[in-house]
């Protein structure tokens, strides 16, 4: 199982990595793990949204379960990952990478400091077992 | 009383689970209600039970005893013999799909070839293992399109040429504000062009049905374009025998294709069960309600099925499903498939193309008959729109007294069309049948 050491998690395993006032969204290492082969992905907000903190921004579908992926952060959507809908199965091989969801411009910045790290995250995941 | 636990058996139940007696199961329901009198009429023998039901059931008449020419959603069609020996084989006798559903292959394979009946006949790409009927088909193609846009668009088109008990249910499954139905009040003899100006950004759906319910044809290709314009889907209500005979609605562009599949060898019954269809586009397909079953093949190569993108349904996605139902019509949808495979594809049409001519030979001797007159100049499959001389429901009690089934009575749904009959002709009304009914609808117009 993967942490990155570089993003900031919830503790509904979903990751930020930011880059300026950019912050990059997407589900963890973890959350693919647990939902296995994932056959479907819809991204359900567009460019130019304004968003909150924990607003549903997709749903990933595996062969066993449905679930909805929160924003860690509020914003407004600057892109979204068109190609993912295409691949969804990315997000098995390449959760912190090309299976990236949505990228916001951040505006309230100290929300960051409510994630947890990888550490913390880590410890979190352990303790579900 | 027939219990299958002997004594000894409910004894040791009850000491496994540490009561006394069956009557502490129910202590948790206050004691004065426990045991209340039911008022109910002694127990009876089998015999007793049976001689009692046939005498309610001879209080009815039937369409077999009777000269049927009522429709208005549910027809007087010949189901073949094969039909019913089929559905009575104890393999499929239940109406529901099994719930450990990979364990029951022949159940999985006749809701599959089911599945691809209706892609054939509507033209569509993906078809669901049914709903209960017609009319509640035609909901879940509401919540479909109202999911599809995730409550971004609220408004829904109802064309008044649908079927009014389907509007009905559309609004008991859909109260409150969250949804604006509009075009209902559109006068009914309007064609599909009056719900043009309907149209807007917030559209999620346009229902039409096909025929109509007052039994009329329209080419929906240039409602279809109007409701992409304008973003929003477009679901065709059919009936389907009609598709034997006339264009599928994939062909004009639906988006949904909903229906009542009781013509399909359902026998015609108060309440049901009836079958209903629900056919989309493969992209829609996630946002589909219903049990779906697919083609796959095992772990040596062999063909097998499977339910499949059950990730949809309400038990893994639950508040966020469209729908909350996934019964479907099982023993329903079986019939439907034996008919369609007995039928084949000539067999649908020969008795889509006899419902056609015995209609219209019907109506063009009943315009004849003065005093009745065609209200619509559009052009029909079975059924028809008769202004009549006197109330229909004087004219239906002389036609039942000449053992007459008569027509469906307009002014119960339309204000506006007080005196007028909905007339459906079906392949089992011979020519002599409906010649008497000419016959007789003379002799009111005298009384």
């Amino acid at each position: 199982m993967n942490f990155p050491t570089d993003l900031k998690y919830t503790k509904n395993d979903e990751w930020v990595r930011v880059e300026g006032n950019i912050g990059t969204v997407g589900i963890t290492d973890y959350a693919q793990d647990q939902l296995s082969d994932i056959v479907f992905v819809e991204i359900l907000v567009a460019v130019g949204d304004v968003v909150k903190q924990g607003d549903s921004c997709a749903t990933v579908e595996s062969v066993k379960a449905a679930a909805d992926v929160y924003l860690p952060i509020s914003g407004k959507v600057v892109a979204i990952n068109e190609a993912l809908p295409d691949t969804p199965e990315i997000i098995n091989s390449d959760p912190y990478g090309a299976a990236w969801m949505v990228k916001l411009e951040l505006s309230d910045p100290s929300e960051l400091n409510g994630l947890m790290d990888a550490a913390a995250y880590q410890a979190a995941v352990e303790s579900k077992g | 009383m027939y219990l299958p636990h002997t004594p000894a058996e409910r004894e040791a139940m009850l000491k496994t689970i540490g009561v006394k007696s069956v009557a502490d199961l129910f202590q948790d329901v206050p004691a004065a209600h426990r045991f209340p009198d039911l008022n109910l009429p002694p127990g009876m023998t089998e015999m007793e039970a049976l001689s009692e039901m046939q005498e309610l059931a001879f209080a009815n008449s039937h369409t077999a005893e009777m000269v049927c020419f009522l429709g208005a959603g549910a027809y007087n069609h010949y189901v073949p013999a094969a039909v019913d020996a089929i559905l009575r084989r104890g393999e499929f006798y239940t109406a529901y799909t099994p719930y450990q559903p990979e364990l029951s292959q022949g159940t999985l394979q006749a809701i599959y070839d089911y599945q691809s009946l209706i892609v054939a006949l509507t033209g569509m790409e993906v078809s669901n293992a049914s709903h209960y009927d017609g009319a509640t088909a035609v909901a879940e193609a509401v919540s479909m399109a109202h999911a599809n846009f995730r409550g971004k668009r609220n408004q829904i088109v109802l064309s008044p040429a649908l079927h009014p008990h389907y509007r009905q249910t559309v609004h008991t499954y859909h109260p409150g504000k969250s949804l604006i139905f509009l075009g209902e009040d559109i006068p009914a003899k309007a064609g599909p062009e009056a719900l043009l100006p309907l149209l807007s950004e917030n559209t999620a759906l346009v229902v039409v049905q096909y025929p109509d319910f007052f039994g009329r044809l329209y080419d929906y290709t240039s409602l279809a374009q109007a409701v992409h314009n304008v973003g929003a889907l477009l679901a065709v209500s059919i009936n389907p025998i009609a598709l034997g005979l006339f264009k599928a609605p994939g062909e004009f562009g639906a988006d949904i294709v909903t229906g009542e599949g009781q013509p399909l060898g359902i026998p015609l019954s108060f309440g049901g069960p009836y079958l209903g269809i629900f056919a989309t586009r493969k992209e829609y397909v996630r946002k589909m309600a219903g049990r779906l079953v697919g083609e796959t093949v095992d772990n040596r190569g062999q063909r097998a099925y499977v339910l499949t993108l059950t990730a949809r349904e309400q038990h893994i996605r639950r508040e966020k499903a469209t729908s909350n139902i996934c019964t479907n019509q099982g023993l329903m949808a079986l019939a439907s498939a034996v008919y369609l495979s007995l039928l084949g594809k000539q067999g649908l049409r020969q008795v889509a193309e006899l419902c056609y001519h015995k209609a219209h030979y019907a109506a063009r001797n009943i315009a004849k008959v003065r005093g009745y007159k065609l209200w619509s100049t559009a052009p029909f499959f079975n059924e028809f729109v008769v202004r009549c001389p006197r109330p229909v429901e004087e004219i239906n009690a002389h036609l039942l007294d000449h053992g007459i089934l008569g027509g469906y009575d307009l002014g119960q749904d339309y204000p506006e069309l007080k005196n007028h009959m909905l007339i459906a002709v079906t392949e089992v009304n011979s020519k002599q049948e409906i010649d008497f009914l000419v016959r007789v609808l003379k002799e009111v117009r005298h009384d």
